[in-house]
């Protein structure tokens, strides 16, 4: 029965720190974007300007619109979700 | 986290897929004699390739003001081992590369060796330390995913300290690595409950793992 509270102690620790940096991120009017895209920005390009990447990829410039990619991001989540859902209820099953 | 296209020179490119080809070619050969002579092992494998799936696709905010993901290799290296783990990272890296414009392909190699094998690598030796010290495995998988996570973020640094020049390896930590220190907890505690449901109700699942044949045969 105790194992149940560990679960939840251990979601709450989880949901405090996501909505802790949330709220101190929006208190403070971070921007919250990519690490790797500010990563970039610390790179030096020629003249003290931003780095020019020397390849852009097979798309170019294209970038996807922010909707497709918050659609493949979720359907990358997706397919890991179900994976472990199946697992978990499997062995659930078995147990019974 | 991942380098993004076109950020390191040709060269250091170079360098890094020559690094990763063999460990990931090693880590493919692998999983398909594991899936050949033990099918009871296809579930656990898909199982540790999901958790990298979900976790590195989940961007959360972070206190520096960027946002970050958790990469979820942990899991994988503790039960299969760095190259299985480089593996499957490479899976994941493929995917978000090409349809995310997320990382890049020229960036590959690096991004395997930073995600997939540098950054699991030292999480599975303190996963080692930690089960030859007699520790629960929840707690080893906390220290193990937690450790992996972060070294990720510290090798990218590197990468990107040697394509640009050290003075700005501060930079670069501070950028990736700091960033990722709470994503990091957070992950670490993930696999601690899923440790423990494991462990509670599954716990033969862990006979496979890194180092813990060897800890039970000395304690026994």
């Amino acid at each position: 029965m105790e194992n149940k509270y560990i679960y939840i102690i251990g979601f709450g620790i989880i949901a405090a720190l996501v909505i802790g940096t949330l709220a101190y991120g929006a208190a403070n009017g971070f921007d919250f974007g990519g690490s790797d895209d500010s990563g970039g920005e610390i790179a030096p390009g020629e003249d003290g300007d931003e780095y020019e990447p020397w390849w852009n990829g097979i798309f170019g410039d294209y970038e996807l619109p922010g909707e497709t990619e918050s659609l493949l991001f979720a359907v990358q989540a997706a397919i890991g979700a179900i994976i472990i859902g199946y697992f978990i209820g499997r062995s659930q099953n078995r147990g019974a | 986290m991942h380098i993004m296209e076109g950020f390191l020179d040709p060269i250091w490119c170079a360098v890094w897929f020559v690094i990763a080809i063999p460990i990931v070619a090693l880590g493919a050969k692998k999983v398909i004699e594991l899936m050949r002579d033990h099918p009871e092992h296809k579930m656990t494998i898909a199982l540790s390739g999901a958790f990298i799936f979900l976790l590195s696709s989940l961007k959360i905010p972070s206190v520096t003001g960027s946002s970050s993901h958790p990469t979820g290799t942990g899991f994988a290296v503790v039960m299969y081992g760095i190259a299985t783990c480089a593996f499957l990272s490479t899976i994941v890296l493929i995917f978000q590369a090409i349809l995310l414009a997320h990382g890049g392909l020229t960036t590959l190699g690096a991004n395997i060796c930073s995600m997939g094998i540098i950054g699991p690598a030292v999480g599975l030796g303190v996963w080692l330390l930690m089960i030859k010290a007699g520790l629960k495995i929840p707690v080893a998988l906390f220290c193990a995913t937690l450790v992996a996570d972060l070294f990720t973020y510290v090798v990218t640094s590197f990468q990107m300290s040697l394509n640009f020049g050290f003075e700005y390896f501060v930079d670069y930590l501070t950028n990736y690595a700091v960033t990722q220190i709470p994503l990091a907890i957070v992950e670490g505690i993930l696999f601690f409950m899923f440790g423990m449901y494991l462990i509670n109700n599954k716990p033969e699942i862990f006979d496979i793992a890194q180092g813990v044949a060897d800890a039970k045969k000395e304690g026994a």
